[in-house]
């Protein structure tokens, strides 16, 4: 970008980048900044002036976040620039810009649920006075409504604008703002409404004060009370890398971990809010229906009820995994139907046309083949039949992030959803994938000369009855593009489970002509399968499963425990140690956190236990065991032309699978503060409609 | 000084007059394609004027969508800059200046008229006739003290005021009565009271004085040569 600038950083020389900041350079030499405004991820406003550093022979110290070393010029003898961090004119100005920040901060630390975290408690021991010189009020400003999950204590804003920038940069909705000015400056939404981005929980993270916490963790809990659990979330395909903090048995809250290649370092609300679901709705004993009412049995009990059905014919017997499964469970679930000679299995509940036989494309041909990070490198992204906000809002804001920049044309064939960039529609459903290969002009043609174009087809153009023949229209176009090539793979699939691409990777799929979801239903409610084993499954329409016996193994009393005969209680992800495979095919540790509910147990050793039970011991005694099995599958040539299979495709307009961002799955349809985030969104489509 | 807020009672709607929709035009016009929101402050002093002198909120969002801007923007500028009220104000806006220079010349008893007639700051008269309110300098110190008067014949500079004279141009402005802007005393302009003291001598201006210039300084040197012929070309 820019040729090397030497600069010297109290007294050592280096040499960065002229496009480096100050900040940067000074980080480079091995120096810390103190900052309040300035965020790496954000644009920068410079208005905190927490960072000013001393250029020896400048007048004034400067703001080392806004200033480039491009900027300086050398010494009078030649050398490069002396910056200074550690003079007696830094530290004054440091403590001088503290103490102006703490004029109207509030001292109500023993009762902010900040404290213990806040930069500003931090930073004011590290480079404050150490003492008061004002006697006079402090101002004090009204709360200011944000929704549900925002809290807001705003005497105690600095008036950083993290959270403006991040809401209008990284969410792409622009409804915070600086109203005011001077000392009455104040942030707040147009009129006091509710955020409606999937992604506003992160202002609660960038507030460097206490000024936005979280409301639903509002005065919960200490951060040196939590013991903080490294894992990964589940709530949608990207595998978010995730903090679990609890205490005791209980989680108290999520936060995002760093990931460049992920997540960044944000998470959406859903991730970060569903903790109060883990609470409710729980299974913690075995459960067996007995008169048509399910009483509670014991584990013995309810595990020989299972065994003596499982003894029955496997023809009439299929199983299905759920959408937040780990890959331990799914591999012994598919360990010990194998063992009885069930061939009906899927993990595809909404029955997408992706992996398993027939398309014989090996795992580009349902994984997010760019990876996420690879958006940033994309100059062109065609979205099929998906809306990312919707489904990954993570992956959205990377797609809005290149937007931004002014890297990447979007163009949509599906919804015409608000996605918080601007796209070109170009049609609504499976007829115009074709079309737009013959397209002309506007975003094909730019498309057709992009260098690295990207292909993101989602649930919502291949989870329908036609969805294998518009796979295969989706891989022609990819094909005839040219966007899988030796050095860039721009076909991506966006899936919209946690478990999908491990329970594809481990083979989760019907063998030796067995019976997909559909088929499985359909056998059901005709009475040819009369034992369907739901692991965590509560997505497919329970009503088609007819007569036949239900057994649910999962965490909540959703769907499938309400129409069980027989419930195993299994552990909700943050109760196992548990490996994830994202969208991206990256498998993912998960770390347990706390323990199950109750009697609840590891999902895999119920199943192991089940096998013993059955007489038909899977081969492991441990997790290590088990995870020694666990094979991705061998990579083979990929060809997009040959996916999915040739046809007629419906006229049918795409539709997104989740129709409700917030109660996509039996966590976050036990959690409260999900069904206020539902109600909160419904209320603004409403609204607009 | 207390922040400002947006009124407790909002009209229902905000629609521009027919001469306000072609000013916004006018400096819509002005900006690049994609840049129109670079017309904020323009249209939000049009509506200002279009709304009886004060922002409502109707009227923001009018100028948002105009704008294609997010809502919160517009409140961010409209709060922003004082010239924009926020609340109603009445028939006639008075800003009397209370910097040093007119203060100095008396602008204290301007604020006490404008207290005995209209009453506190930033409140409307019974009569609805006037609001007022202290800013900062108006730029008019050699005419101090100052107020300026905003109604729908614009905005109009009402200078060299005293007591009398401010009361007496409230008076007349209630009664409907025409006043004229400028200095209230008599004086042209900034002229001394009484008329100019210098550079009175006429011969000054009719040209009595004129002598023939011998060379004008730093002037090009005149070229001696003709001008070019006619129809040649180099």
């Amino acid at each position: 970008m820019s040729e090397l600038r030497k600069v010297n950083v109290d007294g050592k020389e280096i040499e960065v980048p002229g496009h480096y900041t100050l900040m940067q350079a000074c980080e480079e030499a091995g120096a810390e900044i103190p900052r309040f405004c300035y965020h790496e991820r954000l644009s920068v406003a410079g208005n905190c002036r927490m960072c000013l550093v001393e250029w020896v022979g400048a007048p004034k110290p400067m703001a080392s976040c806004a200033m480039s070393v491009n900027d300086l010029r050398p010494n009078r003898d030649g050398t490069p620039a002396n910056i200074r961090t550690d003079s007696a004119v830094v530290k004054k100005a440091r403590e001088g810009v503290m103490e102006f920040l703490l004029i109207n901060h509030p001292l109500d630390c023993p009762i902010c649920d900040q404290g213990g975290e806040c930069d500003l408690q931090d930073q004011a021991m590290g480079y404050g006075r150490g003492r008061t010189r004002y006697d006079e009020p402090k101002r004090a400003v009204e709360e200011k409504n944000m929704g549900p999950l925002v809290k807001t204590n705003m005497t105690r804003c600095i008036q950083c604008t993290r959270c403006v920038r991040f809401i209008s940069e990284v969410a792409g909705v622009e409804e915070l703002g600086l109203v005011n000015r001077g000392e009455n400056a104040e942030i707040t939404t147009y009129l006091q409404a509710n955020l409606t981005s999937e992604l506003s929980g992160n202002v609660i993270d960038l507030c460097p004060v206490g000024a936005l916490t979280s409301r639903p963790y509002a005065f919960n809990a200490r951060p040196w009370e939590l013991v903080k659990t490294e894992s990964v979330d589940v709530m949608d395909a990207v595998g978010s890398n995730i903090r679990v903090d609890s205490r005791g048995s209980e989680v108290m809250r999520i936060l995002p971990r760093n990931n460049d290649d992920v997540n960044e370092e944000w998470i959406s609300d859903k991730t970060r809010f569903v903790w109060d679901g883990l609470k409710r709705q729980r299974l913690d004993k075995p459960f067996v229906r007995k008169n048509d009412k399910l009483v509670p049995a014991s584990w013995g009990e309810a595990l020989d009820v299972v065994a003596k059905r499982l003894k029955g014919d496997p023809e009439r017997m299929a199983a299905i995994a759920g959408d937040l499964c780990d890959m331990e469970s799914m591999k012994a679930l598919k360990d010990l139907m194998g063992s009885l000679g069930v061939t009906s299995l899927d993990c595809r509940q909404d029955g997408a046309a992706i992996g398993g036989q027939g398309n014989g494309q090996g795992r580009e041909g349902y994984l997010f083949n760019s990876g996420i990070a690879g958006i940033d490198k994309a100059d062109a992204i065609l979205l099929i039949g998906t809306n990312p906000r919707m489904e990954a809002p993570i992956i959205n804001a990377r797609i809005r992030g290149v937007w931004l920049h002014g890297e990447a044309d979007i163009g949509v064939i599906g919804q015409a959803a608000d996605l918080t960039y601007p796209y070109e529609h170009l049609g609504t459903g499976p007829a115009d994938i074709a079309a737009f290969a013959k397209k002309r002009g506007g975003f094909a043609a730019r498309f057709k000369k992009a260098k690295n174009p990207m292909i993101i087809v989602g649930m919502g153009a291949l989870s329908r009855p036609d969805g294998a023949q518009v796979l295969r229209e989706v891989g022609e176009l990819a094909a005839k593009m040219k966007i899988v090539r030796e050095d860039w793979n721009g076909f991506n699939v966006l899936h919209t489970a946690a478990a999908r691409v491990g329970g594809l990777d481990i083979g989760f799929i019907p063998t030796n002509g067995g019976k997909n979801t559909d088929d499985i239903l359909i056998a059901a409610k005709a009475g040819e399968i009369d034992t369907v084993y739901l692991l965590g499954a509560d997505e497919i329409d329970m009503s088609a499963l007819g007569k036949a016996f239900v057994i649910y193994q999962g965490s909540h009393g959703d769907a499938g425990a309400h129409r069980a005969d027989v419930i195993l209680p299994g552990a909700a992800y943050t109760e196992k140690d548990g490996l994830y495979t994202n969208t991206e095919g990256r498998m993912q540790d998960g770390f347990r956190s706390v323990f199950p509910k109750g009697e609840a147990r590891e999902d895999w050793a119920i199943l192991r236990a089940l096998s013993d039970t059955l007489e038909r011991t899977l081969p492991y005694d441990d997790l290590e065991g088990l995870r020694a099995t666990i094979r991705r599958p061998d990579a083979s040539a990929f060809d997009p032309a040959k996916l999915g299979k040739s046809g007629k495709v419906t006229g049918k307009a795409f539709a997104s699978p989740v129709t409700d961002h917030y109660l996509t799955n039996p966590i976050a349809r036990a959690s409260a503060v999900m069904a206020a985030c539902a109600a909160n969104t419904l209320g603004v489509r409403e609204a607009a409609e | 000084m207390s922040g400002r807020h947006l009124a407790k009672e909002q009209p229902d709607s905000f629609a521009f007059s027919k001469e306000g929709e072609s000013q916004a035009k006018y400096w819509i016009a002005k900006y690049p394609d994609g840049k129109q929101r670079s017309a904020v402050i323009p249209l939000l002093w049009i509506a200002q004027k279009d709304n009886g002198g004060w922002l409502s909120e109707p009227a923001m969002r009018t100028v948002g969508d105009r704008l294609g801007m997010a809502h919160i923007r517009v409140l961010e500028v409209a709060t922003f800059y004082t010239m924009f009220k926020l609340e109603p104000v009445g028939e006639h806006l008075i800003q009397v200046c209370g910097t040093t220079p007119c203060m100095l010349r008396g602008s204290g008893d301007i604020i006490k008229v404008c207290k005995n007639r209209i009453g506190e700051k930033n409140t409307i008269s019974a009569d609805g006739k006037f609001t007022w309110e202290e800013v900062e300098c108006l730029g008019a110190c050699v005419n101090a003290p100052m107020v300026q008067i905003s109604n729908t014949s614009g905005d109009h500079y009402y200078e060299d005021l005293d007591e009398a004279a401010m009361e007496k141009l409230l008076g007349d402005l209630a009664a409907g009565k025409a006043v004229k802007d400028g200095p209230q005393n008599g004086r042209k302009t900034s002229e001394p009271l009484g008329g100019a003291l210098t550079l009175s001598d006429k011969s000054l201006y009719n040209g009595a004085r004129a002598k023939p210039l011998k060379s004008i300084p730093n002037a090009p040197k005149l070229a001696k040569k003709a001008a070019p012929k006619k129809g040649t070309k180099k």
